[in-house]
Parts: C-alpha cells; sequence; structure tokens
C-alpha cells in the first residue's frame, strides 16, 4: 500500500465568519485539523478616523470615538475627554466625575455581559447570549434616558457630561445592580460551571504572561494571565482612587493561568467589581454643576499628551497633539484590539480550529476599534 | 525614576545620539538620532533599572515640515514612562530601524505607520499595508495626502452640491 500523502493547507476564516465577531480575515495554515500558524489580516473596518480627527473641532471629534468601539462607547468618550482635558489643565465639576464614573463601570457591565453570552455561542450554546442580551437592555434603558441614545452616546464633553442624570436614575440603577447579582448567579451556573463549557474552554489558547506583555496585552486578557495590572488602580484617573475594588486575576483551578477559560471567567468577577464601584459612586454622588465646560479648547501651541484609561477590553490610548487652534493636528488612538490581534500569531497555534474560535474569541476585540 | 534622570541616563549612555531632552511638558520627551533608535529602545528594555517591558504606542506624526515617529514606552515594574521621538525628512520613503526585536507589539504598530506615513522600518519581518488595500497608492495621514479620484473603478470625485 502506498503511503498516505499528507500537506499542510491554508484555510481563510472570514473576512465573515460569525466566530470573528466582526470583519475579520484569519489565514490559518492547517494539518490536518490542527493549526500550525494563524496570520491575521485586518481593515476590513478601516473608516479614517484619525484623519477625519485632523478635520474636527475637539468636540466634534467625541462622537467619532463612540464608534470605535460600539460596545463600550461612554468609555471611548471617557478616554478622549480625559486626553483633552489634561491638555487644557481643566477642572471639572465633582458631580460630574461621579457621573462620568458610574457611566463607565455601567458600560463596562453591558459590554462584558455581551461577551460572556458571545462566548456560549462560539462554544455553541446559544441560550448564554440571550441572557447577556437581556440584562444589558436594562444598561441601554439607563444610557438611552440620560443620553438619548441606546450605543453611540456622545454623553461626555470636555468639562464635564452634556446632560445630568434623570429624575429617579439612582433608584433605577440601585434596582438594576441587585437584579444583576441575582442574574449573575444564573451564568456560573449555565457556564462557568458547565461542563462541556469547561470542556470547550480550561487549558486552550494559554497566553503565557511574558508574551502578553512583550505583545502589550492589557486589560482582562493581561489580568487572566495572573499579571495583577489594572490602569483604574496603578495609573490612577479621574476619581478612581476613592472607590473600593478589586482587581481580578486569572488563577488556577477549573482553568489554568492564562487559558480562555481565566479570561472568561475574569470578565464574570469583574462584572462584581464594576457593580460595586457602580454602588459606592451612586453613594457619594454630590449635588452641583454637571458641566463646567471651558471658554474656548484651544490647547496651548505644541502641546501633546498620551493618555491612557482602563475600558472593558484594556488599555485605550489617545495620542492628542495640539498647535493651538480649535483642530488637533493629530490624534492617534492605541486601541486594545489592534494589540490583542497582533499577539494572535504567537500564542494560537497547535490547537485545533474549533479551538482557535474559542481563544480568539475571549480576547474579546471589536473590529471597529481595531481598523479605526 | 524621573524623567530627568533617565534623560540623563540616556544622555550619558548615547552622548551625541541625543539630539534633544525636552522636560517642560505633559510628557516629557527625548528626540533620539534615527540612526540609534533600535539601540537605545534595546538598552531600555535591557537595563535592568530602566527595565521598560512595555511599548504602549508608537505612532507616525507628520509636523508639515517633518515625518516624526514618537514611541511611548512604559516600564511596568519600576512604573515610569519614557517618550522617545526620531525625525525624518518628508521625501519618499524614508528610512527608520525596527523595533519589532525588542518589542512583539512594534510588529502591528510599524505596519501602521509604514501604512500611513510611508515609513521603511529597516529589518522588520513583514512590512506590508494593514489598514489600507494593498494597492493603495500614497500614504493618507500625510498632511500634503491628496484624495483618489478613483479606486478600481469607484468614482471618489467629489460633488459640490451647490453647483448640481
Amino acid at each position: 500500500m502506498s503511503e498516505v500523502r499528507t500537506e499542510e493547507m491554508v484555510l481563510n476564516m472570514g473576512p465573515q465568519h460569525p466566530s470573528t465577531h466582526g470583519v475579520f480575515r484569519v489565514e490559518l495554515v492547517t494539518d490536518g485539523e490542527i493549526v500550525t500558524e494563524t496570520r491575521p489580516h485586518i481593515g476590513y473596518l478601516h473608516r479614517c478616523f484619525e484623519k477625519h480627527a485632523e478635520h474636527l473641532q475637539y468636540t466634534g471629534i467625541i462622537p467619532f470615538t463612540d464608534r470605535l468601539d460600539y460596545l463600550s462607547g461612554m468609555n471611548q468618550n471617557f478616554g478622549f475627554v480625559l486626553a483633552v482635558e489634561k491638555l487644557l489643565g481643566s477642572e471639572i465639576p465633582e458631580r460630574a466625575e461621579y457621573i462620568r464614573v458610574i457611566m463607565a463601570e455601567l458600560n463596562r457591565i453591558a459590554s462584558h455581559l455581551m461577551m460572556i453570552g458571545h462566548m456560549g455561542t462560539d462554544a455553541g450554546a446559544i441560550t448564554p447570549v440571550l441572557y447577556g442580551f437581556r440584562d444589558r437592555e436594562y444598561i441601554l434603558d439607563l444610557f438611552e434616558e440620560v443620553s438619548g441614545a441606546r450605543l453611540l452616546y456622545n454623553y461626555y464633553r470636555v468639562g464635564g457630561v452634556i446632560a445630568d442624570l434623570t429624575p429617579g436614575f439612582v433608584e433605577k440603577t440601585r434596582k438594576y445592580l441587585d437584579y444583576l447579582e441575582r442574574v449573575l448567579n444564573e451564568f456560573d451556573q449555565l457556564l462557568s460551571e458547565n461542563k462541556i463549557f469547561r470542556g470547550r474552554t480550561v487549558g486552550v489558547g494559554v497566553l503565557p504572561p511574558k508574551v502578553a506583555v512583550d505583545y502589550a496585552v492589557t486589560g482582562p486578557n493581561l489580568r487572566a494571565c495572573g499579571v495583577n495590572w489594572d490602569l483604574r488602580r496603578d495609573e490612577p484617573y479621574s476619581i478612581y482612587p476613592r472607590f473600593k475594588f478589586d482587581v481580578v486575576v486569572g488563577r488556577e483551578g477549573p482553568g489554568v493561568v492564562g487559558d480562555s477559560w481565566n479570561r472568561y471567567w475574569v470578565r464574570v468577577q469583574e462584572i462584581r467589581e464594576s457593580a460595586k464601584i457602580v454602588r459606592q459612586a451612586l453613594d457619594g454622588l454630590p449635588e452641583g454643576d454637571f458641566i463646567k465646560a471651558p471658554k474656548s479648547i484651544r490647547p496651548p501651541k505644541g502641546s501633546e499628551v498620551y493618555h491612557r484609561t482602563e475600558t472593558p477590553r484594556g488599555e485605550l490610548g489617545y495620542y492628542v497633539i495640539s498647535d493651538g487652534t480649535p483642530t488637533p493636528v493629530r490624534v492617534k488612538v492605541r486601541s486594545p484590539g489592534f494589540v490583542h490581534i497582533s499577539a494572535i500569531p504567537a500564542f494560537c497555534t497547535n490547537m485545533m480550529v474549533a479551538d482557535l474560535v474559542m481563544a480568539m474569541g475571549t480576547l474579546d476585540f471589536v473590529m471597529g476599534e481595531v481598523d479605526r | 525614576m524621573e524623567p530627568k534622570e533617565i534623560h540623563e541616563r540616556l544622555s550619558a549612555k548615547f552622548g551625541g545620539k541625543i539630539l534633544q531632552s525636552v522636560l517642560e511638558a505633559v510628557d516629557p520627551y527625548v528626540v533620539i538620532e534615527t540612526s540609534a533608535i533600535a539601540d537605545v529602545c534595546g538598552y531600555l528594555k535591557e537595563d535592568p533599572e530602566l527595565a521598560c517591558d512595555t511599548l504602549m504606542c508608537l505612532s507616525g506624526v507628520d509636523t508639515k515640515e517633518k515625518l516624526q515617529i514618537v514611541y511611548h514606552i512604559y516600564s511596568m515594574s519600576r512604573r515610569h514612562r519614557v517618550v522617545l521621538k526620531v525625525e525624518t525628512t518628508r521625501e519618499g520613503e524614508p528610512s527608520v530601524p525596527t523595533v519589532s526585536h525588542v518589542w512583539g507589539t512594534a510588529n502591528f504598530h510599524e505596519r501602521e505607520a509604514y501604512d500611513m506615513f510611508g515609513f521603511r522600518f529597516e529589518g522588520h519581518p513583514d512590512l506590508r499595508r494593514i489598514l489600507c488595500p494593498d494597492d493603495w497608492e500614497g500614504y493618507p495621514l500625510r498632511k500634503d495626502y491628496k484624495y483618489p479620484d478613483f479606486y478600481r473603478d469607484i468614482d471618489n470625485r467629489q460633488v459640490d452640491t451647490r453647483d448640481v
């Protein structure tokens, strides 16, 4: 009998593939069902944000930042206004600071709920995503109430926020957080303790901490590798030092540090931590102005800043250069997703194609911010 | 470590390769001679007291007079940041040594800088366009960039609606 002839096969995954969460293509070199090499291709959603920004005034750029990562628009707004405020050296009212943190953390919860839900779909379970959508809906309703929009909020302004909280917002949010605590246990039963889900994620796509730091992986993905790092605590901005919360780090337990299960689990726990922050912020919410708008937004000539914040996906950096006019010379976005995708070839090798779906899905990138 | 101390260390080690040190800024920065950037980055990473283990961001900038690349570097263990700048001419595709062997994350960032500004990163393992299609012409983020009228027969000419 003649020998069985084998050869490598190049397989295209995407750009239209349900597991790529957007338009993203990965070229896979496969040996049978084992992926030996991955080559990510991005750019399908490139909308020239940085070029647009050079033609717009600072306030005009804010709605564009929503569209970077459309699952956490509040956090994208937050980073940009903080960068501009740092250039201007402006102070913002206490109440605005609290409102900003409440919105950013609620948005983090919403974003993580989506991610957890989609983890289920990636593993072949449809139910969790419906639960995720259901619970996110309440947050979107709250956002709609204050900002008028459900996804693209355009809510933050240089100097504060555009509108005050609506009457009853605080009570509704408290009620939601109580509800959330109950449903998170549901997620634990559906996924965290699910034998099949664990079988699909434990030990899959292990990202070693050294590789993670080399590739500047940040946010929950870095923490899942056991690196205790959170910008809200380690390079504090806004009023985060006032709040007590734990930084959740990946652990040996059902999973291995740095694997898909830990990336999932860290996010579930982070929802709980964000809820803690929101509760504290609601308790401390002072009366007063919600905006103190500067007379004109013209940062000094030649000033520049790289300001980074912790979004649900990791470190979002805005590098803003001013020439003293109302329009910036350059706005560069360092998006976490872009960086995480660059790390895929470094650790997604020698795994099954189906496992690659889990490993990439848990990185939780949104193509809007990757391609900008 | 304070920016001043870092800048002094760099000057002591690299001497004339450090062209300028600016401390009076929101983010203090150092301007480095283009040819020395890979060595400086390697030193920043390897030196146990500087220990700059991550590259936060690498950005191209067009100042109209020249092109710049700005490196935002951070040390997670020592908690300090370093900002480096290199400057090149605007003509053609200026050549800059790559730092992708120092930090893995520089690979994609440099591809983006090449795509948007046209820097040739010498020694980069895979210098291709990343956000624009492979057959795109010109470097979109340069200030003198002309918007193409056509791309693959797609008419992209600006229509002034006041004339219609």
